[in-house]
């Protein structure tokens, strides 16, 4: 081999070189127990850290570390359970009464108030402050005033907020939202410190937050250590004394850390590895269910895709992708096929209803053949499905569901990909409605609501309603759902809404995403959570 | 002499800003940028029309670059998207940088025109012919896969060396790296000098040096080397510029924080300040790497007058 030829010679050379300067490697040091350590590998958040201004997981990472809201949600379950809120009260899913509990303060010794509350959100709203998540703030009363669909803001607080007392506030909504309390875990949502507002430069480069961490130091784009509080108010304590987050510049190298015993944890590991994740890591790699769901959107502003027969059509390609395959043979079963348009970490009682989808997502490709023949063929002869080819493997499955479709339509031409060079351009091409046929969408819960898996995708107008699909029964069903008070009934609402989705096919459902992660023979009770963030509190250094 | 830098100098100037322009136009091409930033999600139109506005980008593109290079001349290279100065992540980046390219320069220089004055001067000779076919191998391997293979022997399997270079990058962690980096160019020096060598070995200069009775040392360091090493210090020269920049693949396989890194992640990001940036003091450092080169000329071979 070639290779091995030339790499014994270079190592030669290495060798001797390193001898010279009495360089050697080594294991990660560090104490064990309570204090020990955890090195975790990270990415460059893309946004500054401001809670409202975060909307991805490396990002999120820190603020789950650092921030504690009104409410959280379970790692293991996913329901939302108060944390800051002693208690949120509504008669009429409208108008809400928010209690805080006593003694919580910020790691700076600040209490956190209701005003902490308030301030933070009119903050994060505000269009002044460019925030990424400000919409998770539409449905507070005055949000159009602060955040205009043109111009500059007319105020700077929503006038569906008012300070009570030190421990109260409360809220109007501008619709009937019955389960929007359980939307409060969202980090969006988080209090600030005075700090964050006084001298906020101060506050990005060391943030202050009122979590089970504190941040020890910051090197933008390199590392950020963060430290046990010991005067965290919280039952989720930390049982470690600290995480110390590394950014990498690439997930294989991160994983090429790992196994050569130099980080402790990869929660991220790279689709080439998954072959090798067994042999290298044993148990200690974990591949649980995430709050993300891939679709097959459909540009609905192109008349072709918008008739009756069109929705046979797509039924009918939905019937010609084999799922199963494709997501053990890409993915290595780090996708679980989709029978519905949520996702399993809602549970059954939170609204995932495991084969809603039925036959529609069976892979059949004689009745498929037959449905979109019946729907009049392909419009425009042929299926071409976009997605941005500079992250992730979307290359590979989308040939692979093409293949699928052509063999059941015994037409080589009837499905080819369309890469797009960059995210950010499949993203403006998206937006600006330039979509000729089906395009990937990959779906990231914000919170595990079955109403945050069909409200904002398929609601008329609705935020990320890409494809512009547009149905009056569904609009009527989700806003019924929204004004019931009773929890399980609204579930079975948004249940009918969603059955709606499936009789139009608005989009096909393709896999449940899962989180991985691997980590080192130093720590143990490690898990992920929904969101597909590992629990870094719970982590246990030996 | 004075009046050629002095040329040379107002040479680059069109050139700067060509090559500016030139990068600010492409990154342009790709498309609204921040679009990219909310995920799968649209961004809110009130949100992303404001940060649009922010950084500069609803306005047409020739105001955007005339307002950058007048923003550059003052020092300011503007902000990246993640609310960082791009002067700031430059000064993270490219002490680093360099260093790994220190480390490469000195692996060229020192391995590289060692193996080719010894294979010189030895034409023909086994040795010569084992460090032909190594060069050759050398060449015809991909950096990424001298590199992930040392990093799994060495890192890895041995565990001779940490895998990954930690965020500070002193210099003994970025001996392998630097190896990495210089292979290809490391080679192409070993073959250059060799030629060189063996050409000018049968010079006239040499023979009358010979003839002279110096000693064999001094003929071989003061006279054929000196003189030989035209063509090598010509590449290596440009090659500056190009392994600062062209450092992509070894930084992202060693976790090098460094300018390829900054700069596939400016693209990933679609950040025209960052990339336009980094990549004006890219060419500032080609630039000053080549009238360097073309000053030395005068130094190794007394022939050459600039005028």
């Amino acid at each position: 081999m070639r290779g091995a030829t030339h790499a014994k010679w270079a190592a030669g050379a290495v060798i001797v070189a390193l001898a010279a300067t009495a360089c050697g490697g080594g294991g990660s040091g560090g104490g064990g127990g309570a204090d020990g350590i955890v090195s975790s590998s990270w990415g460059d958040p893309q946004n500054p850290l401001e809670p409202a201004n975060t909307n991805e997981v490396q990002g999120g990472k820190v603020l789950d570390m650092l921030m504690r809201g009104l409410k959280r949600y379970d790692p293991k379950t996913g329901e939302a359970k108060n944390m800051l809120a002693a208690s949120i009260d509504t008669s009429d899913s409208e108008n809400f009464k928010v209690t805080l509990k006593d003694g919580w303060t910020f790691s700076n010794g600040e209490k956190v108030t209701a005003k902490s509350f308030v301030d933070a959100w009119n903050y994060g709203a505000n269009l002044k402050n460019n925030q990424k998540n400000a919409s998770m703030f539409a449905y507070i009363d005055g949000f159009d005033q602060i955040h205009p669909k043109s111009g500059s803001p007319a105020t700077d607080t929503m006038s569906g907020l008012k300070v009570v007392d030190d421990k109260t506030f409360t809220v109007k909504l501008n619709q009937k939202f019955s389960t929007w309390p359980d939307t409060l875990g969202y980090p969006a949502f988080a209090p600030l410190p005075r700090a964050f507002f006084d001298n906020h430069a101060a506050w990005l480069s060391k943030p202050v937050g009122n979590g089970p961490y504190t941040v020890d130091s910051y090197t933008k784009g390199s590392k950020l250590s963060m430290r046990k509080w010991a005067g965290y108010m919280g039952e989720d304590k930390a049982q470690n004394g600290g995480i110390d987050l590394k950014v990498y510049t690439d997930n294989n190298t991160a994983y090429t850390d790992l196994t050569a015993g130099n980080l402790d944890l990869v929660d991220d590991v790279p689709a080439s590895q998954l072959k090798n994740v067994k042999a290298d890591l044993g148990d200690r790699y974990i591949n649980t269910p995430a709050g993300i769901i891939q679709t097959l959107a459909f540009p609905y502003y192109d008349a072709a895709w918008n008739t009756p027969n069109a929705a046979k059509v797509r039924k009918g390609i939905s019937r010609a992708i084999n799922r199963k395959q494709i997501t053990e043979t890409i993915f290595q079963k780090t996708r679980t096929p989709a029978t519905d348009w949520t996702s399993p970490v809602l549970g059954e009682a939170g609204g995932y209803k495991a084969g809603l989808c039925g036959d529609g997502c069976d892979y059949n490709p004689t009745e498929a053949k037959k449905l979109i023949a019946d729907g009049g063929g392909i419009p425009g002869g042929q299926l071409k499905i976009s997605y941005n080819a500079d992250t992730g493997s979307h290359k590979e499955w989308v040939d692979a569901v093409c293949n699928s479709i052509n063999n059941a339509l015994g037409n080589d031409r009837a499905c080819v990909g369309g890469p797009v060079g960059t995210f950010a351009d499949f993203r403006s091409q998206i937006t600006q409605s330039k979509m000729s046929g089906p395009f990937r969408a990959g779906w990231q819960m914000d919170y595990p609501l079955i109403q945050n898996f069909l409200q904002p995708l398929y609601y008329t107008g609705a935020s990320s309603n890409d494809g512009k699909w547009t149905n009056a029964d569904f609009d009527k069903l989700v806003d019924q759902a929204n004004a019931e008070t009773d929890k399980a009934k609204a579930v079975s609402t948004f249940q009918q809404a969603e059955g709606v989705v499936r009789d139009q096919m608005a989009a096909i459902p393709l896999w449940y995403q899962n989180g991985s992660a691997g980590y080192s023979t130093r720590i143990s009770n490690v898990s992920l959570n929904p969101f597909s963030v590992p629990v870094y509190d719970q982590i246990k250094v030996s | 002499m004075g009046r050629y830098v002095i040329r040379r100098l107002l040479q680059m100037i069109p050139v700067f800003f060509g090559a500016t322009l030139l990068i600010f136009l492409m990154v342009n091409v790709m498309g609204d940028p921040i679009a990219g930033l909310c995920g799968d999600k649209a961004c809110d139109p009130s949100t992303a029309a404001q940060l649009k506005k922010e950084f500069g980008l609803d306005k047409p593109v020739w105001q955007q670059y005339l307002t950058y290079m007048g923003n550059v001349f003052t020092g300011d290279f503007g902000t990246a998207f993640n609310g960082q100065k791009v002067t700031e992540l430059m000064s993270a980046a490219f002490p680093v940088t360099i260093r790994l390219t220190i480390v490469a320069i000195l692996f060229e220089i020192v391995i590289g025109i060692s193996l080719g004055v010894v294979t010189g001067l030895r034409r023909g000779r086994p040795v010569d012919t084992v460090v032909l076919m190594l060069t050759l191998v050398v060449i015809a391997i991909p950096v990424f896969v001298t590199g992930l293979l040392l990093q799994l022997l060495l890192g890895v399997e041995w565990g001779v060396v940490k895998p990954t270079v930690q965020p500070e990058a002193p210099f003994n962690e970025l001996l392998i790296p630097g190896l990495v980096l210089a292979s290809v160019s490391l080679a192409y020096v070993t073959r250059l000098t060799r030629t060189s060598i063996a050409e000018n070995a049968r010079a006239d200069y040499v023979r009358t040096a010979i003839a002279k009775g110096l000693p064999r040392r001094r003929v071989i360091t003061r006279h054929l080397l000196r003189n030989s090493l035209i063509p090598v210090v010509t590449f290596i020269g440009t090659d500056v510029g190009a392994l600062m920049g062209g450092a992509i693949v070894t930084e992202r396989i060693f976790n090098i924080h460094g300018v390829g890194y900054q700069l596939y992640q400016g693209i990933l990001r679609q950040s025209t300040q960052t990339v336009v940036g980094f990549v004006t003091v890219l060419v500032l450092v080609f630039l000053i790497a080549n009238l360097i080169v073309d000053l030395l000329y005068a130094v190794l071979d007394p022939r050459i007058r600039y005028a």
